[in-house]
């Protein structure tokens, strides 16, 4: 897939704690390293639009999302960006295919159909069991699956292999290849294990020094 | 169970019932302002709210008697409308709702408070209008809460005597098992007095009782 524009070029104030980002870039896959508390999840609740930044902008794949200087600052539920958070957050009183299609009413003029979905990820047969039965490994497809039915123009990914053993991210990164190869969507991938961020990302933005 | 008794003990029931209804709506809503939202005024509604509380149920009654009756702001204007409420059922119905609607809020309120606010974040982040993450995130999640207060507002609702004796009255046609309850007790009749009393007591453990499941289960 080919690279797309990245404007990652603003400063956010939580309290003490001031988050400074300057970054413009093209990548198809980015990973967003640095020690913890550094503020790599505030940076993806900025592009996802769940924190404001007090001025800068914010630019996915050629679409504006904020604009100190315009007064760009699109809700969340307009960006069309899907995020799988940390605790991946899936819904605890619907099941997998409720979870799953949750978002999919936006997502009409999505490149990415249900059934493409579900093949790659491997979850077809999970869709009529409760979340609260799932394994880790099957809890993070289907968290990235519900993400990208929305129809994302990119996918934030918060650490999606700190929960699980070295034998099940090895199963898993290869569904993540997948979802960047051959649906091309652009990854925003937060991550502490070298080896990770060499194999899925083709850029690295290092904060905090 | 003599008939009057029986009468008396569904009345209350449909009364508390209906009151349950009227108050659920705008309770749902002052539940979840108060516990996701910081406005201006935010304190004084809370205090509002949990009036009825601490306030004697008289005069509770009695402020609705100024709103509702003929020459009140609201009562002249239901008049113009021709709606009568006060000495009617639907003033029955009034004031349970006025003294179960704290609880409701209080139990909805601590319900919502309970929703990891995460989920509603990425319900957003999946497209959800802010009326869609509530209906399909915030409230079936919090509807332990909501439930657990429903009971206590309908039980609250079913015990209530002050506010109802002063703008109800206890005639046949608005007579409660608080308000039958005192009425045949200095009249001397007290056998139905005993009957009545031990429908309100067992309704009232009842509620408590599956209040008290439903807060204490898992969501």
């Amino acid at each position: 897939m080919p690279s797309v524009p990245f404007v990652l070029d603003f400063t956010l104030h939580q309290g003490a704690f001031t988050l400074d980002i300057h970054e413009r870039f093209h990548a198809q896959s980015v990973a967003l390293v640095g020690r913890s508390g550094v503020g790599k999840t505030t940076v993806l609740d900025a592009i996802a639009g769940l924190r404001r930044p007090s001025s800068g902008t914010i630019e996915v794949a050629g679409h504006t999302l904020f604009r100190s200087d315009s007064g760009v600052n699109l809700p969340a539920r307009e960006r069309r960006i899907g995020y799988v958070p940390q605790d991946v957050a899936l819904f605890p009183h619907l099941d997998v295919r409720r979870n799953v299609t949750y978002g999919a009413a936006r997502a009409t003029s999505s490149r990415v159909a249900l059934p493409t979905v579900l093949e790659l990820l491997e979850i077809s047969g999970l869709m009529d069991r409760p979340v609260a039965g799932l394994s880790g490994g099957e809890r993070q497809r289907v968290a990235i699956a519900r993400a990208l039915v929305s129809g994302p123009h990119a996918l934030l990914l918060d650490e999606p292999l700190t929960a699980v053993d070295a034998e099940l991210r090895q199963r898993i990164l290869p569904y993540i290849e997948r979802v960047r190869d051959t649906l091309e969507v652009p990854l925003v991938y937060v991550s502490h294990v070298a080896a990770e961020v060499e194999q899925l990302a083709d850029h690295v933005v290092r904060l905090g020094g | 169970m003599t008939g009057e008794v029986l009468d008396v003990t569904l009345f209350s029931v449909a009364m508390a019932t209906s009151a349950t209804i009227v108050m659920l709506p705008p309770g749902v809503a002052l539940a979840w302002l108060l516990a996701r939202h910081s406005f201006p005024g935010r304190s004084v509604l809370e205090s509002l709210v949990s009036l009825p509380l601490v306030l004697p149920p008289v005069a509770t009654g009695l402020i609705l008697l100024h709103l509702l009756g003929r020459r009140g702001p609201l009562g002249g204007v239901l008049e113009w409308m021709g709606i009568e409420v006060v000495f009617t059922w639907k003033a029955v119905v009034v004031a349970m709702a006025v003294v179960g609607l704290p609880l409701l809020v209080r139990s909805t309120r601590a319900g919502f408070e309970q929703v990891d606010r995460r989920y509603e974040q990425i319900a957003a982040t999946l497209g959800a209008s802010p009326i869609r993450v509530f209906f399909t995130i915030s409230l079936p999640l919090a509807r332990r809460g909501m439930l657990a207060g429903a009971v206590l507002g309908f039980s609250r609702a079913l015990g209530e005597f002050g506010a109802t004796i002063m703008i109800a009255g206890a005639l046949p046609s608005t007579r409660t098992l608080s308000t039958a309850i005192y009425s045949y007790t200095q009249t001397g009749r007290d056998g139905a007095a005993t009957a009545l009393l031990v429908a309100a007591a067992t309704m009232a453990f009842v509620a408590i009782y599956v209040s008290n499941r439903l807060t204490d289960s898992g969501p």
